[in-house]
């Protein structure tokens, strides 16, 4: 019986490591573009009450979704080249 | 050569009839969390789940050589028949779990009939056993974990980035996330296992001399490959889906997106680093840990519990009934004709069973508290209905199949009284 450790442990890895990291980028993105309904006390963020995101944020927001995209992208060449 | 040809037409009906338990088995995998968290509607999740399996199905050109993935010994002596009773064992075992609502691996249930099959006409020699322990016991016990973590892990780092956004705010975006990871499920799922199905009908049409050895799967086998995969999904294993959308954790967006993404992450990953973990597993696997990475939120243990002791029985039980109808099956032409009048019968039972407290698309997420008791009894209704001989439930299965027109018009009343 010959249990390839390595590959198990190379799977739970990857595994972990890109899905914390998508949906920490997601999570990003979505906090990047919506709206704030409390100050978090960021420099310069003169952020409405109850609206408004500064450009920043917004821009990250939008640069965290296109890496989503690309990695959603990835997923689909994996499926294709499979 | 007349005789072959029958053999032949029926292990392609079978292995046809086989891809749709596993199309509607599986809907739950990529859309019960959609579902649950409203992602999308049920009609239009599942709809989009059938079509992304359909272009699944032909996306890839990688031809499923072995079906059995070297778990079985090919070479020694596998003839039509030892297919055709491996197919039916797994059919039988995968309308059973249906029928009881849980999430259980089809791989393994075509394992396992394979498995069985084989061991009654080749015998102890034509199963590699190292390959089940790799192939199958270490994967299943490891895709649920190695989900699990990952999703547990996600939803918590989630939960937290989030914290000072309003949820309305939010859940828009969790659930865009969610229908992506729910597409790329999908359209792995088709590419997987319609190739599964695509594989046996092939090595059937090839034992039977049609095609020759090595060929190419034909389009029409592509094609009726994907099709059956993907009505099968379209009808949705509902109960299933209630089980994994409702039944384990209750979901909420958060949660679903870092389940599907968890779940779509660690198909890719496990599949393209040669460590293949079966996609029930794994999504179910990740929808517990999303449920423990929730501050307040609570995994359902007894429903966790039915769906592992599933998994454990998926193997040995897919492969008893295969057993039992490879040694009819051997028995020559009535052999045959016999499980398949058989398998008819059971299958018609499981349905009739079913229609008794139906699941679909407009009660999925209306969950009564009395629901958690009734998949143990269930079960048990459905091993009392598939017990009495075989002329009696060919008969009750094909009278209740006339009626469940009726039958589905007269019930919408009285869920709606229930909820």
């Amino acid at each position: 019986m010959n249990i390839d450790w390595a590959a198990l442990g190379q799977v739970f890895g990857t595994t972990l490591v890109v899905t914390v990291a998508m949906v920490g980028l997601f999570t990003l993105g979505i906090v990047g573009t919506s709206r704030k309904p409390r100050q978090e006390g960021e420099a310069g963020t003169a952020a409405a009450v109850g609206g408004g995101t500064s450009a920043v944020a917004r821009t990250g927001g939008y640069a965290c979704f296109a890496l989503c995209l690309a990695a959603v992208g990835y997923g689909i060449f994996l499926i294709v080249a499979g | 050569m007349e005789h072959i040809t029958l053999l032949i037409g029926i292990v392609i009906v079978t292995a046809l009839v086989f891809d749709f338990t596993n199309g509607f088995h599986d809907t739950a995998n990529a859309m019960a969390t959609t579902i649950s968290t409203g992602a999308l509607k049920p009609k239009t999740a599942v709809a989009m789940s059938a079509a992304l399996n359909l272009v699944g199905a032909f996306l890839s050109v990688e031809v499923a050589k072995t079906i059995s993935g070297g778990i079985i010994d090919e070479g020694a002596g596998i003839r039509p028949e030892v297919i055709f009773a491996g197919l039916v064992g797994a059919i039988v075992w995968n309308l059973l779990t249906w029928l009881a609502g849980l999430p259980s691996s089809s791989s393994h249930a075509l394992f396992g009939g394979l498995i069985g099959a084989t061991l009654v006409s080749v015998g102890i020699g034509g199963v590699n056993a190292d390959a089940v322990v790799m192939k199958v016991l270490i994967p299943a016990v490891a895709a649920p974990i190695v989900a699990g973590i990952a999703a547990t892990a996600a939803t918590r780092l989630t939960y937290r980035l989030a914290r000072n956004r309003a949820e309305e705010d939010s859940a828009k975006g969790y659930r865009a996330g969610q229908i992506a990871s729910a597409a790329l499920v999908s359209l792995a799922h088709g590419t997987n296992d319609a190739q599964k199905t695509m594989g046996v009908i092939t090595l059937a049409l090839i034992t039977g001399g049609v095609l020759a050895p090595q060929a190419d799967p034909p389009l029409w086998v592509i094609a009726s490959a994907g099709i059956a995969i993907a009505l099968g999904t379209y009808l949705g294993g509902w109960r299933i889906i209630r089980t994994m959308g409702k039944g384990i954790t209750d979901i909420q967006p958060p949660q679903g997106f870092a389940a599907q993404t968890g779940a779509a992450v660690t198909i890719l990953a496990s599949s393209h680093l040669g460590f293949a973990l079966s996609t029930t597993q794994v999504c179910s696997g990740a929808v517990m840990g999303s449920g423990l990475g929730r501050k307040g939120g609570v995994v359902r243990w007894s429903t966790a519990g039915r769906m592992v002791i599933a998994w454990g029985l998926t193997l040995p039980a897919a492969a008893l009934v295969a057993a039992g109808a490879a040694f009819l099956a051997g028995q020559g032409t009535w052999g045959v004709t016999t499980v398949a009048v058989l398998g008819v019968a059971i299958c018609g039972a499981i349905w009739a069973a079913s229609r008794r407290k139906p699941v679909d698309h407009s009660n999925v997420n209306d969950v009564a508290p009395a629901e958690s008791a009734a998949p143990a009894g269930v079960v048990t209704a459905a091993l009392q209905s598939v017990a009495p001989p075989p002329a009696g439930s060919t008969t009750a299965g094909a009278g209740t199949i006339e009626g469940i027109p009726a039958q589905s018009t007269t019930r919408s009343p009285a869920t709606s009284a229930v909820r």
